[in-house]
């Protein structure tokens, strides 16, 4: 039985057709029962960014899954007009770059050069290219010359950079993070706040801090239980309190 | 996260759920050592003992087809027997010409393979019956109450109870690994075999240093609530009349498939 | 499925009675020591240190990396624990790794658990750790190559001892299950040879506190190097004996009687006994059989706990 999209808030769609990413009417079921995801449409334009709101267990995390094909609900995923299917997979994998909320799941090599490498290995590139690749990825997160560290011995915030140029080695189109400022101390959180602002790529980012999303997102979607609820101009939605407290949100 | 799928107990208001533990325990290791003992091809003895399962399954209120759903896995491992078809005792009943071999299945060699079929297909459901009605530390309270070394069975307590969370750690390690498996198009993917054995490697070094300072972390735990060395437990099961009623009849049924095999 | 390590978790029924019992003794010995090796080495730590250790091992049978058309290889683990946490304290992981394995998830069989704690933890363990010892002073570079050594043989000589056990049950012709099972483990071997190197370099980088050379002299020496390049010798003097003249192999276990002992029900422990009151019944050599199965069992542990004995009060 489809479930009605119980919308709260009008649904200011991007004015572009979504030419990164389109996600149409999906739906997801964990295989114990829990549905995660219900009818969910969310376009995403080149250069967009975007912040993924909602209390935990709304399916956020879930969504992130669906768009490089690690979970497959029932639905349309599509990324650069590529949908999401067995033969697309690789490439797909290489145009969106997730970021998991725990770094240390993401760091799996002994040294930070290997993590950092691992992406353009599995592509097969030249050895050159993925030297310089990862002297960029490094760059682009000012961690330049850390190569040769043990991801082991890194602080939070340091480990959470490295996470993040582990996918910017692969040059991703999308950017997709889960919480990444959760459990920053303030100093690391403001460099990392610099840190998104200053990448150029599109990215969706779910966090619980919307003060974060005040300062760097243009545009914000709410989840709950598993529905969109609300998604456009985040300085509008921000300003919603009824909104922000029927969903559990707190600036 | 969704490994729910580990624990194989189900709970239900039955008399075999509400039996002792150690019973089951008891029966489960006597049913398959009953097995072991029937003679090749005493096909009605292997009947009694799958009525008896049937038996046991009906009692449980699982459904008299529990066992049998979930009696596949010991299957793969039949390839094993498959050879035992060919032996060279008892008479030849076809010979099969596959031009670089010549393959000649014996009566004896039949009814040996299917023996074994039989056996491991009746002991895997009544390991099957066994878990799904009792509670996994109830079984190691059975085990302790049974004489197994404490330490051991300590370490498997242990193991039960952080099972769940590393497998999930190294099911977040695999995920974020697929994550960053890309390929283009043209290029070859996924870098060598050593390669990949090699960061499989590093993952699994990484899991160790993990478990090890958790080990250590929940050492600490244990000391700041008073561990000096010995793990204690309260031991809440007692024999009622009604185990021991269990065992004795159980005990009995398996002694009859005993005569059934053997007299026939 | 064939890359699977379900391959080495024998299922019940597949196993004679006879073969079940000796190895469930031998298991019982082994394990019995480790306790009270374990007790005095590790002291009050060791105990959360195994359990987590064995939900490591556990873990990290899940890790696989895809080999070829759709397999994958997977990790075992019983040389790993066995050369970073001891020989003593790995035994006790793998044999709680084995037992819950088989118990919870019905990998591997109750009767037969015996036998496959032996072959995936017991002798991983002796080759594991006591090729590795024989280096562990050395530099890296050769610690690691043998390490990865031990792995592969460790992972060969399980899977041979696991076709020897079918084929003296009766269940395997031999010149099928040798070459069969040593076949896919050579593959299975090299990958598990290749993560515990990496995992062992792994350590080594992050931290070298846990491998100290002075950690595993305490654990034993000599001995176990004899035991492991003496258990390591007989697996490869064996492997090619069997794989290429099984006849050969099979008349020596005819000739020692291993054979009919290991095919047979128990009753033919005892042949000639039977029990009185019972008359010459096949149900009489039953009943002596389960009590000449139960003295058996019964002397082996008697005898693994005068061993025992005898070697707690040795150190002393």
């Amino acid at each position: 039985m489809p479930v009605k999209h119980k919308t709260t808030y009008p649904l200011t769609l991007p004015d572009c057709e979504g030419d990164i990413l389109q996600i149409h009417e999906l739906n997801f079921a964990y295989p114990d029962g829990h549905i995660a995801l219900r009818d969910v449409s969310l376009n995403l334009c080149s250069g967009d960014k975007v912040a993924l709101v909602g209390p935990n267990g709304a399916g956020k995390s879930t969504l992130m899954l669906h768009i490089n094909g690690i979970l497959r609900g029932e639905g349309d995923v599509a990324v650069s007009g590529l949908p999401i299917s067995d033969e697309n997979l690789p490439v797909i994998r290489a145009l969106v770059g997730v970021v998991f909320q725990n770094p240390d799941d993401q760091l799996f090599s002994p040294t930070v050069f290997d993590d950092v490498a691992f992406g353009p290995l599995h592509m097969g590139l030249p050895e050159n290219e993925i030297h310089q690749r990862v002297d960029e990825a490094l760059a682009a997160v000012q961690m330049q010359g850390f190569g040769e560290r043990l991801s082991h011995h890194l602080s939070m915030g340091q480990k959470k950079r490295i996470a993040i140029a582990t996918v910017l080695s692969m040059q991703p189109q999308i950017l997709v993070l889960d919480e990444p400022s959760a459990g920053l101390d303030p100093r690391a959180r403001r460099a990392l706040i610099h840190l998104l602002r200053d990448l150029p790529q599109t990215m969706l980012i779910s966090t619980h801090d919307l003060r974060m999303v005040q300062e760097l997102f243009p545009r914000m979607v709410i989840m709950d239980e598993g529905h969109i609820v609300a998604d456009g101009k985040a300085t509008e939605l921000l300003t919603d309190a009824a909104l922000l407290e029927t969903h559990g949100l707190e600036i | 996260m969704h490994y729910h799928a580990f624990d194989h107990y189900h709970a239900q208001e039955s008399r075999i759920h509400h039996l002792d533990p150690r019973v089951k325990v008891l029966l489960t290791i006597g049913f398959i050592l009953s097995n072991a003992l029937l003679p090749d091809g005493s096909w009605l003895a292997f009947a009694a003992a799958w009525l008896l399962l049937l038996w046991a399954n009906d009692q449980t209120r699982l459904g008299l087809g529990y066992t049998f759903r979930r009696s596949f896995v010991a299957l793969p491992f039949a390839i094993a027997a498959v050879s035992a078809i060919f032996s060279p005792l008892g008479q030849p009943l076809a010979e099969w010409n596959l031009g670089f071999i010549t393959l000649i299945p014996t009566d004896f060699g039949v009814v040996r393979f299917f023996s074994i079929l039989a056996r491991s297909w009746l002991s895997v459901q009544m390991a099957i019956l066994l878990v799904a009605t009792t509670q996994f530390p109830d079984l190691i309270h059975a085990f302790e109450h049974l004489k197994t070394p404490r330490t051991l069975t300590t370490i498997i307590a242990f193991l039960y109870r952080y099972l769940f969370v590393l497998t999930d750690e190294a099911y977040r390690l695999l995920r974020a690994r697929s994550a960053r498996s890309a390929g283009l198009p043209g290029k070859h993917r996924g870098g060598s075999l050593f390669w990949r054995a090699k960061v499989t490697g590093s993952m699994a070094g990484q899991l160790f240093l993990r478990s090890y300072e958790r080990s250590d972390r929940i050492y600490n735990a244990m000391l700041a609530r008073g561990y000096s060395g010995h793990i204690r437990t309260l031991n809440p099961h007692t024999m009622q009349r009604s185990d021991w009623l269990m065992l004795i009849l159980s005990v009995l049924l398996l002694l009859f498939i005993q005569i059934i095999g053997w007299y026939r | 499925m064939l890359l699977s390590p379900t391959h080495l978790h024998i299922p019940d029924g597949f196993l004679s009675l006879v073969v079940s019992l000796i190895f469930w003794a031998a298991t019982v010995i082994m394990v019995g020591l480790a306790i009270s090796k374990t007790n005095k080495t590790l002291g009050e730590k060791q105990i959360p240190l195994m359990g987590v250790m064995a939900a490591f091992i556990f873990a990290a049978q899940m890790l696989n990396f895809p080999v070829a058309g759709g397999t994958s290889g997977h990790f075992l683990g019983g040389a790993l624990a066995a050369i970073v946490l001891g020989p003593w304290a790995g035994i006790l992981v793998m044999t709680a790794v084995v037992a819950v394995q088989g118990l919870l998830f019905q990998d591997g069989g109750l009767l037969v658990m015996g036998a496959n704690i032996f072959n995936m933890g017991i002798l991983t363990a002796v080759i594991g750790f006591g090729l590795y010892r024989t280096v562990s002073s050395a530099k890296k570079g050769l610690r690691l190559t043998v390490s990865g050594i031990a792995a592969w043989l460790a992972t060969m000589a399980a899977a041979l001892l696991a076709s020897l056990q079918l084929w003296i049950s009766g269940t395997s012709r031999l010149e099928i299950v040798v070459p069969a099972m040593l076949g896919v483990h050579v593959l299975i071997g090299i990958g598990e040879a290749i993560i515990t190197v990496a995992a062992l370099a792994f350590i080594e980088q992050t931290r070298p506190d846990l491998l100290t050379s002075e950690k595993t002299a305490s654990s034993g020496g000599r001995s176990w190097i004899i035991a492991g390049v003496v258990v390591s010798m007989i697996a490869v003097l064996i492997s090619p004996l069997a794989s290429a003249s099984p006849d050969g192999l099979e008349r020596v276990a005819a000739d020692f009687g291993f054979l009919d002992a290991g095919q047979g029900a128990a009753y033919q422990i005892l042949p000639d006994y039977t029990i009185p009151f019972l008359g010459e019944t096949a149900l009489s050599t039953v009943f002596a059989g389960a009590v000449g199965a139960f003295i058996l069992m019964g002397l082996l542990i008697l005898l693994g706990r005068s061993l025992r004995r005898k070697s707690v009060t040795s150190e002393h």
